[in-house]
């Protein structure tokens, strides 16, 4: 038994300590927010943060999560009131959709490394994650938008 | 629901039970073998039945019921607009759903039920706001009787009906709506008075795809449901001779072992489980019909079969008596087999009993797959239900004419007795086949003294992705697959050279193939724009004046190609090293240009750096979707450019996952100006006809940076290097 702890929750898990912390998220506690797009740390859709760092849950062992704080996209917020994700909606950034959480996830420890970012930095931080809809350009104009608003959140400006 | 429930005429705003308890009053969904009974067979010019399409709650919540998938492409968005506009809506209360499967739902051309051909949208156009305005008279009628008033006194908006000072919310009317007989005619708003259509209109499907909570086929969970994974044929069509299940069922987790006609399926209590008890399965094949297949061999045949003649395409005059005199171009072009690789794997579950098969999954064919799945079970076709979810991505690869997806998880359904998700891994999707066909094109063309082709022969290989298929009777005539040709057997150069012959061979090969994103065009409008593009060097002319010599008699293709051009700059100077190609195409209906602006260095590093983009797709019902499309259709084009390509040795796909099959990515990605041209042409599509301008438009600006011309995709670096 390994216990988790998941967006501040706790949970025991019953699973050999090498399974890949995605398919515990997904098949066992149903935090399905969290996507299955290649198993090999190839396209970021499984995105989620172990102590604020991003990984990809795909390749982490169920054995390197215990202990840990694990954030995955419905632990962004309750309310999608999370600067990525009002800057995701105003940008119409998702079309399928499915590679978002990933790509939210990456971008979210981003900003925490570089609050402004640059297009280069972008560049840097989210070629990891895959869109097969091709929505970079508004990931790149979200990215710019949100760390506006997390500054002036910061300033003690509007949310 | 209810059995006394019927769909009618009568009782289009019916009282329901269905939705919170009874508090609620709405439209009710017909489902099933009611549908079906009810619904008018198509083409009979009735109005459609409003009930199927639309519910309004007693909160003024407004519920769009869509006949076709949401895949990216953003009908979720476009055709709620639809209704909302006749109905006068209240935009901020509009929500859509998926609809089940009944030919009710049936597409209005195509008469059955799909999502394809970039047709949604217009497909849908008046079917929709037809329904939007039924309702809305309805509410006046509700309204008139409620306020002692004539309904010709009672205005509408945001969901209010007035009349001098008094007012109902659509809320408040719906159930005495309800009870009113369902017009037999409507008037349709004059496009001046629209408040919605054509205007920008955010996605209304994002706030629950920034927060994990979108339903993906993927995420769909059962009481009792297991995972499947299932191990096929390592090259197409083989057989399983016989397996050894004895290790897979010694895996934690691992339940069942069954074979099907696919191959064998290890049924667990998650996905990992299954996949690891799918590792320790060992299996012995029968080889299929393609062992031994190896692309370089097929290239070879690829090419003999171009120095033959073909079906015929297209003809007019003599193509060869003018070929046999003057000067001849010869040009040979070549693209490889595509795999669509949506982010989200294919997946599909299934729970079946004695009188019922329910499949939850993303796909684009439900009446197909309804089919399908109905011979499968023994059941009849309104015993399957099919609950469509989000699909993350589709570009075709969803819409299989044999269902493949969707009828293996029946099978293992079947063959297993339990409620099933058949998950495939990523190496599964792009090893699994349906690619977009290889195509070799010849083309022998001589030119006149304007420097215009006078004589054009064009000979194209590739496989018909309709032929075996249940399309094939409707859609094969003469030997030609006209997804094969479309593009150049219909160019509207071609139309203007006196002597021409468009041939075509398909081969087969039993690779399976399938439409992928904008289908034929994904090569044709390469193949085309790049020989323009080669005519207007040889003919020493700007490549933006020959395309509007030739294409003087083709208003829409020349709306796009002035708009994208002059939006580009065109001509204007650029930065040291930069250089521009344009391409310009119509597919689906629509008219798109594309200039790209490219760097290349000494070393072969090439850099995309713009694309500017113009669509006339006649009106845009949303025209921040269509832009939208524009962008996605570009960087899923630039994928194939840059690195797309599955190929074959030993009878084998070569490619398994990202890391071999690159897809384009966030530093790949090019700036990107999508404009939407005001037009009044007929109404065309988005979803595809974004991706075929950008091949051409890119290797164009290739030769025009460094003078090589590049006619096979994707493009290789070292084609590139001139240090």
């Amino acid at each position: 038994m390994t216990t988790l702890t998941v967006n501040r929750k706790k949970h025991d898990v019953d699973a050999d300590p090498s399974t890949p912390l995605l398919w515990v998220l997904r098949d066992l506690l149903h935090l399905t927010g969290t996507k299955f797009g290649c198993g090999m740390a190839q396209c970021g859709a499984c995105t989620v943060h172990l102590d604020g760092e991003a990984v990809r849950s795909c390749v982490t062992p169920l054995s390197r999560a215990e202990g840990k704080e694990i954030t995955t996209i419905e632990g962004l917020s309750s309310d999608n009131s999370h600067p990525l994700q009002v800057a995701w909606i105003e940008q119409d950034v998702p079309q399928c959709g499915y590679c978002q959480s990933g790509q939210i996830m990456s971008a979210a420890v981003l900003l925490r490394e570089k609050p402004n970012p640059t297009d280069e930095d972008i560049d840097m931080g989210m070629s990891g994650n895959i869109c097969r809809c091709g929505t970079y350009q508004r990931i790149r104009c979200a990215i710019h938008r949100a760390a506006e608003l997390a500054g002036a959140g910061a300033k003690g400006g509007a949310k | 629901m209810s059995g006394k429930e019927r769909i009618g005429r009568r009782g289009f705003l019916k009282a329901s039970g269905l939705l919170t308890g009874g508090l609620v009053v709405g439209f009710q969904v017909p489902l099933g073998q009611r549908a079906a009974a009810q619904a008018p067979p198509p083409g009979a010019g009735k109005l459609p039945p409003p009930n199927a399409f639309l519910r309004i709650a007693a909160d003024g919540s407004v519920l769009v019921l869509l006949a076709h998938s949401e895949m990216g492409q953003g009908i979720w968005t476009s055709l709620p607009m639809l209704i909302a506009e006749e109905l006068d809506a209240d935009w901020s209360k509009v929500k859509a759903q998926h609809c089940g499967v009944a030919p009710v739902y049936n597409h209005t051309a195509f008469g059955f039920q799909i999502t394809g051909g970039s047709t949604s949208t217009h497909s849908e156009f008046d079917r929709y706001r037809q329904v939007g305005a039924m309702a809305r008279q309805l509410l006046v009628q509700a309204a008139a009787e409620k306020f002692g008033v004539k309904p010709e006194d009672c205005k509408t908006d945001k969901g209010v009906v007035t009349a001098g000072n008094k007012k109902a919310t659509y809320g408040e009317l719906a159930e005495a709506a309800g009870k009113l007989p369902t017009p037999e005619k409507v008037t349709l708003k004059d496009p001046k008075d629209w408040k919605i259509i054509g205007k920008d209109t955010k996605r209304l499907d994002s706030p629950e795809k920034v927060n994990g909570t979108a339903q993906f086929g993927m995420d769909v969970q059962l009481p009792g449901m297991l995972t499947a994974v299932v191990a096929r044929s390592p090259g197409f069509g083989g057989q399983v001779k016989s397996f050894d299940s004895k290790d897979a069922l010694a895996v934690p987790g691992v339940r069942q072992v069954v074979q099907v006609p696919s191959g064998v399926a290890v049924l667990a209590d998650h996905y990992w489980a299954a996949k690891q008890g799918r590792d320790k399965l060992k299996i012995e094949w029968e080889e299929g019909p393609t062992a031994g297949l190896d692309s370089k061999k097929l290239r070879e045949e690829f090419k003999k079969l171009a120095g033959t003649a073909g079906n015929k395409a297209a003809q007019a005059g003599d193509a060869a008596a003018a070929l046999a005199k003057g000067k001849i171009l010869e040009m040979e072009y070549f693209v490889p087999y595509l795999a669509h690789a949506p982010m989200e794997p294919l997946n599909c579950t299934v729970k079946l009993s004695a009188d019922k098969c329910e499949i939850w999954s993303g796909t684009q064919l439900q009446t197909v797959d309804q089919g399908v799945a109905a011979q499968i079970t023994g059941l009849k076709p309104e015993q399957v239900e099919i609950h469509t979810t989000f699909l993350g991505g589709g570009f075709g690869r969803r819409a299989t004419p044999v269902s493949d997806f969707i009828s293996e998880a029946v099978q293992v359904a079947k063959a297993s007795g339990k409620t099933v998700k058949v998950v495939w891994s990523r190496e599964d999707d792009i090893r699994g086949g349906y690619y977009r066909p290889s195509f070799l094109h010849r083309a022998k063309i001589a030119l006149d003294e304007k420097g215009h082709p006078r004589a054009w022969d064009h000979v194209l290989v590739g496989q018909s992705i309709l032929a075996g298929t249940p399309f094939e009777a409707a859609m094969v005539k003469d030997g030609i697959d006209a997804t094969s040709v479309e593009g150049v057997a219909d160019s509207p150069y071609l139309k203007e050279v006196p002597d021409h012959h468009v041939h075509l061979h398909s081969p087969k090969t039993g690779v399976p193939v399938l439409w992928w994103r904008s289908v034929g065009h994904s090569h044709t409008a390469f193949v085309m724009e790049s020989l323009i593009d080669e005519l207007a060097h040889e003919a020493k002319k700007d490549p933006v004046e020959y395309r509007r010599e030739l294409l003087k008699d083709h208003p829409r293709h020349l709306a796009a190609l002035n708009y994208a051009v002059e939006k580009s700059g065109w001509g204007k100077p650029l930065e040291k090293g930069h250089f521009r190609g344009v391409s310009v195409h119509e597919s689906f209906g629509s008219f798109v240009a594309e200039v790209a602006e490219v760097s290349v260095s000494k070393e072969g590093i090439l850099k995309i750096h713009k694309v500017t983009c113009a669509i006339d797709c006649g009106l845009a019902v949303n025209p921040a979707g269509v832009k939208a499309q524009m962008e996605s259709g570009i960087i899923f084009a630039l994928s194939a450019v840059l690195h797309g390509e599955i190929s074959f040795a030993d009878g084998k796909v070569q490619q398994r996952n990202f890391h071999d099959y690159l897809v384009a990515r966030m530093f790949e990605a090019p700036l990107i100006e999508a404009h939407v041209v005001p037009s009044t042409g007929k109404m065309g599509g988005a979803g595809e006809c974004g991706v075929p301008p950008l091949a051409a438009a890119v290797t164009n600006a290739i030769f025009a940076a460094t003078g090589k011309r590049l006619r096979e995709l994707p493009i290789h670096v070292d084609q590139l290097k001139t240090a």
